[in-house]
């Protein structure tokens, strides 16, 4: 009998920004949901994102930045990412990323961006709805 | 003991009896209350109504007493606000140092009264602007400080006998304090009387704003090394800033934050003692800084409660003299993480009803945060308004006339006792761990952080907290309808070129002499601020002097607690 493997969730914070309040409300969130969620650390740098991906053979990436490097650091994790072979991880990201941002942001690949005062419910049901079974 | 005629009291007790039979029932008929249970953020039951049985044990002179007198409680200085308004002073950096010496100029023109920098992630983390791990963070959340060069155009213009400043810098602080003193000794202002403040509180770093560099024991010396050279040289600086304000960002409950931000200064009156400094040698120059969120009756019991703490403590079990060592002197910011990005404007109220809480609260500074915050740092307009609020609230809104005007109100008093009473049983839990850093390495303070942030979300999540704009009172929002403030990558672009030109140009082997001698210092264990304001007035950078400290002291790991 096969049992049905969890979805693996890598919660990253890029970045030198140390708000991390955010990002481990939506850890605990997923993993209450069911996930098996790994949670980096602060001041991670795209190199060790996309290792730690690899290494922990995630489903999703969801990245949380508040300092405004997103538009330096997310090419890079992306680019590493897909260098690394790790193109069919869906990547959602969080924090404060102005609306404007959200586009360009898009185009990397990013399917999601969830800004502040979004529900957990709704990040969850996302990773639901977006990830595809693996057993 | 008590504060009230023991008959009235009676009578009192009798007639509440009566009410809850006869007038309650038939009204909780007509229409039932909104909730089952009332509580406050820290958890705590609200009681219906409050009584002056709630106050019944209270004693008018042993707990609250007169302004500018122990316990404090109705605030440290006589007369208050009739006296002298609290210091307006607005957080901000961006950019150069050019651009916030700009806004600095700006804001004091406005009518601030005190400068307060943010600095950038690179700086804070003790990282050049030229580092790889400052690549696209240089100058975006504070300004960009590498050298004394970057202080010198940061503080350009502004006297520095005439205005004090505040410094939100921690691992790093003994190098922008060097700086600072630099830039005085420039100006020729004499060091007594340099005005400031540094936040210099590493503790609170490691489970709260997690910015740490160096490990804890590190950590706590380095915090060390300013009060004490403040102590002996720089009698008007606030050599560390006691923090509650980001542990409350983090997640914390106001009992959290008064509790664990109280028992931080605990740690420092402690490991500044261990130099062999006598209490009243430094103790007046302890300050704190607390966060002013949503519950307004809660966050005014806070400040009271803390007052009143601090003030037992440091008579009962450091044995101070001084009065002045037992004044809980405070600055206060409104609540960062109240802001929504939801109906921006809203926040305006929100702040304004946070700032009356702090002013009612009796403190001596205070920031107020632009109503754009949670979209971007503030642009000229919207920092003008939250300037403008404080003005509002210091003239026109009367609060100011009298001192601590809601003392004796029934609520506020059994809140304040009880937040009081609550904080010190998390002291005593502490001692009991044997003091923060041993809490700190078993995460207790992260735990309990995380677990109120995550029933925080829940809460709102489960509607039981409404936040309009957000989980209630929606309405579709289209594009942006506010300006937002961008910074250009050309910032980071001139900063490194500007620091590599100063790299080329200085006497480099001044820099390497210095250099030696510090990490000499560091690993003597000796007092190393002397030796920090030799190497910045060398132009030696933010990131060398750091790079010899996390040669001496090891780079601190995060303990991850989620």
């Amino acid at each position: 009998m096969q049992t049905e493997r969890k979805i693996r969730v890598l919660i990253a914070k890029p970045g030198l920004d140390s708000h991390d309040r955010g990002a481990k409300v939506v850890a605990r969130a997923l993993r209450d949901a069911g996930m098996e969620v790994i949670y980096t650390g602060l001041r991670q740098t795209p190199e060790q994102i996309a290792e730690t991906a690899l290494q922990e053979d995630v489903d999703v990436i969801g990245l949380s930045i508040l300092s405004g490097a997103h538009k330096t650091l997310f090419p890079r994790i992306m680019d590493l990412l897909k260098k690394k072979g790790l193109t069919d991880v869906t990547v959602f990201a969080g924090g404060i990323i102005p609306e404007e941002d959200v586009e360009e942001m898009k185009k990397l690949g990013i399917k999601e961006v969830f800004g502040p005062g979004t529900p957990t419910e709704r990040i969850i049901k996302y990773v639901l709805e977006n990830v595809p079974k693996r057993t | 003991m008590t504060m009230f005629d023991q008959k009235k009291l009676e009578e009192v007790k009798r007639e509440r009896t009566r009410w809850e039979q006869t007038t309650l029932p038939n009204w909780l008929k007509q229409s039932r209350e909104r909730k089952t249970e009332f509580h406050n953020h820290s958890g705590m039951q609200v009681k219906r109504v409050y009584t002056p049985e709630d106050m019944e044990n209270m004693d008018y002179m042993r707990d609250l007493g007169f302004p500018g007198e122990y316990p404090f409680t109705r605030g440290v200085h006589a007369t208050m606000y009739r006296g002298r308004l609290w210091t307006m002073r607005m957080f901000s950096g961006f950019g150069t140092a050019a651009d916030t010496n700009r806004r600095f100029k700006y804001l004091l023109k406005e009518g601030e009264t005190g400068l307060s920098i943010a600095f950038d992630y690179p700086t804070i983390m003790g990282y050049d602007s030229d580092h790889p791990m400052a690549k696209g963070e240089v100058g975006i959340c504070g300004v960009a400080i590498a050298s004394l060069k970057d202080m010198e155009t940061l503080l350009d213009g502004i006297p520095l006998d005439k205005v004090t400043t505040s410094m939100t810098i921690n691992g790093p602080a003994p190098i922008l304090l060097a700086m600072y003193v630099a830039v005085g000794d420039t100006q020729g202002v004499p060091r007594e009387k340099l005005g400031g403040t540094t936040q210099n509180d590493n503790l609170k770093e490691f489970f709260a704003q997690n910015l740490c560099i160096f490990p804890p024991k590190a950590s706590v010396k380095l915090t060390t090394d300013i009060i004490e050279y403040c102590a002996r040289h720089l009698p008007r600086w606030n050599p560390v800033s006691i923090s509650g304000y980001h542990i409350r960002e983090a997640g914390a409950t106001a009992l959290q934050e008064l509790a664990f931000t109280i028992y931080d200064g605990i740690s420092y009156v402690e490991s500044t003692l261990e130099r062999g400094l006598k209490v009243d040698d430094f103790a007046y120059r302890l300050s704190f800084f607390f966060a002013s969120h949503n519950d307004f009756i809660e966050e005014i019991a806070k400040f009271r409660a803390a007052r009143r703490l601090w003030a037992k403590l440091m008579k009962e079990r450091f044995k101070a003299k001084s009065p002045r060592s037992m004044w809980m002197r405070m600055h206060v910011q409104t609540s960062g993480c109240t802001l929504t990005p939801q109906q921006p404007l809203n926040n305006i109220v929100r702040t304004t009803m946070q700032a009356l809480s702090a002013v009612l609260g009796g403190t001596q500074s205070l920031h107020t945060n632009s109503f754009d915050e949670a979209l971007c740092l503030p642009t000229e307009e919207a920092v003008r308004v939250a300037l403008r609020t404080q003005q509002i609230v210091a003239h026109e809104s009367g609060v100011t006339s009298t001192v601590d005007p809601l003392a004796g109100s029934y609520y506020v008093e059994a809140l304040t006792n009880e937040m009081e009473e609550k904080a010190w049983e998390y002291i005593h839990k502490i001692d009991d761990m044997g003091g923060a850093i041993p809490a700190i390495e078993k995460g207790f303070f992260q735990k309990e952080i995380a677990d109120s942030a995550y029933m925080y979300q829940r809460e709102i999540e489960e509607k039981k907290r409404v936040i309009v704009g957000v989980n209630d009172y929606t309405i579709a929002e289209g594009k942006c309808p506010i300006e937002i403030l961008r910074i250009e990558p050309k910032v980071e672009t001139a900063q490194v070129a500007s620091l590599r030109k100063l790299k080329r140009e200085r006497d480099n082997r001044k820099v390497k002499e210095v250099l030696d001698k510090l990490h000499y210092s560091a690993e003597k264990d000796e007092n190393l601020m002397p030796t920090i304001i030799e190497a910045v007035k060398a132009y030696v950078s933010l990131g060398e002097i750091t790079e010899v400290l996390r040669m001496v002291y090891g780079e601190y790991k995060e303990l991850i607690v989620i």
